[in-house]
């Protein structure tokens, strides 16, 4: 009886938007009459930040501050069609939506902006700060936000943009299988050390340490919370986490919060991350996705540290501390 | 069954609710009080995320009966948010991360409250058993622990006061 250590890794190569395409994400843009602009979508955010960092990339391509930026999404009754928050898609696939209604938004605005400073539109750019200026002569300017209210009431226009992504359909080769299933694809290495329990088949596992390539970060901070929740799932589901144990018949699966076997903060390993940028070239910003890749390497790395502990290789989840024993004793 | 007056103290204001037997603080607060920062995550005591603080003591809104409270103290996360900005609990949540769809936040908050208020200063166990009744599906848990950990330190550091208002 004895507490055996071990270290076990894994890595993930994962394909952002996997569904061989055909799916279209759209976005629609338009200026208030305060300044602001508005970008209706039907994309959920389940709480990964995808409002965030979809009105930062709107930002970035409109020259506006974040804050100047109103996000209407979810309700797919009256938004622009969008196929929805799954498979690590919709920083790529809404963000290049938003970002082409955005490119269409600018292009109408330095339009006004040129008759408003008499220039012609290709002379004005955006000074990154919120104003619009004529170049090499940037004593004619001019706020965006002012900009955009006058080009509603002294011009009579709208400043919009209609932006939609979608990859094409992929056929698959039925011959070969060959297929281009993905938009783009994320890569993670994942170090997992475990302590098992030989007397009871416990698992600890006391650190999760990775490495992840995902693109252009478009908000470092919301990457970084991916990675560490993701990894506490992973661990979770690697160790305790089944909607169906059937233990000791189906009657006894859990109901509830109450039945369901989750760990909790006591569990918590050390969990550390580094990130690497190789910006992808059909995201917006070179954007990947990290969403449910950060729960995937975890897993594995856990399973062979815990091959690598005890000598048990158990290839079914959740790995139980009984079919830890069970391992032990037919060895 | 006749519904019944039920008064207790709710966020420093008096109230009166004529409640059918048995309901739950949680319904009154939400439904018949406008107090939805209180959440139903599982309405059976699972998860945390409809924590109260009932004399300053954090309990499951869901599984109180409102005559429970008659007469006693209530504070939810409307109570411990100031009209302007945030409280100092909510400011380390917020700087840290704690939270991504925020559904276990206000329950976390309050535990945080009422472990602060016990103890200023907690170490790290203190913490992880303070929380170890609310589930986080979202981060991990270590951006929580992380906050609250900032909180302590700001909030005993700057020896402000912490108790309920
Ligand atoms: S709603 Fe009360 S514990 Fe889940
Ligand atoms: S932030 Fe989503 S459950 Fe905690």
């Amino acid at each position: 009886m004895a507490k055996l250590r071990g270290t076990g890794i894994a890595a993930v190569n994962y394909p952002t938007g996997m569904n061989l395409g055909g799916d279209p994400s759209q976005a629609l843009i338009h200026a208030t009459t305060s300044g602001s602009f508005v970008v209706s979508l039907s994309s959920s955010d389940l709480g990964q930040g995808l409002r965030t960092v979809i009105g930062q990339i709107a930002a970035e391509t409109l020259g506006v501050a974040a804050d100047e930026i109103v996000i209407d999404t979810a309700d797919t009754d009256t938004g622009p069609h969008c196929m929805g928050t799954f498979a690590s898609r919709a920083t790529h696939r809404v963000g290049n939506a938003v970002r082409a209604a955005a490119l269409e938004a600018r292009a109408a605005l330095l339009d006004v902006a040129a008759e408003e400073l008499g220039a012609c539109a290709e002379e004005i750019v955006t000074d990154g700060h919120g104003n619009l200026l004529v170049a090499g002569d940037p004593r004619r300017c001019i706020p965006i936000a002012e900009m955009a209210s006058k080009a509603q009431f002294t011009y009579g226009r709208t400043i919009a943009g209609r932006g939609s992504y979608m990859k094409p359909k992929s056929p698959v080769d039925p011959e070969t299988g060959a297929m281009d299933p993905d938009s783009t694809e994320a890569h993670a290495c994942t170090v997992a050390e475990v302590e098992v329990d030989t007397e009871t088949g416990q698992v600890a596992v006391l650190s999760i340490r990775s490495a992840y390539e995902v693109g252009r970060q478009v908000n470092p901070a919301l990457v970084r919370g991916q990675i560490v929740g993701g990894a506490f799932m992973g661990m979770a589901h690697a160790l305790y986490e089944t909607t169906e144990p059937y233990y000791p018949s189906v009657e006894h699966k859990p109901k509830d919060f109450s039945e369901y076997v989750l760990p909790g903060p006591a569990e918590l390993p050390e969990i550390d991350a580094v990130v690497l940028e190789i910006p992808s070239s059909t995201g917006p910003y070179g954007v990947k996705g990290v969403g449910e890749m950060t729960a995937n390497s975890p897993i594995p790395a856990i399973v062979n540290a815990i091959y690598h502990a005890c000598g048990v290789r158990v290839d079914d989840l959740p790995v139980t501390p009984e079919k830890i024993l069970r391992g032990l004793e037919a060895r | 069954m006749a519904s019944v007056i039920v008064n207790f103290e709710l966020c420093g204001r008096d109230v009166e609710v004529l409640v059918q037997p048995m309901a739950t603080l949680q319904s009154v607060l939400r439904n018949q009080l406008g107090h939805t920062a209180t959440k139903e995550g599982c309405r059976q005591g699972g998860c945390g995320s409809c924590t109260v603080l009932v004399d300053g003591e954090p309990m499951l809104s869901c599984l109180l009966p409102v005559e429970d409270v008659a007469g006693r103290r209530v504070t939810t996360l409307e109570g411990i948010t100031p009209i302007d900005g945030l409280d100092p609990i909510q400011e380390a949540f917020l700087e840290s991360n704690g939270f991504q769809c925020g559904y276990c936040t206000p329950g976390m908050v309050m535990v945080t409250r009422a472990l602060l208020d016990h103890d200023p200063q907690p170490g790290r166990e203190a913490i992880v058993e303070a929380i170890s009744g609310n589930l986080c599906r979202c981060t991990g848990y270590q951006p929580i622990i992380d906050a609250i950990e900032k909180a302590a330190d700001r909030l005993s550091g700057s020896g402000e006061q912490t108790g309920e208002r």
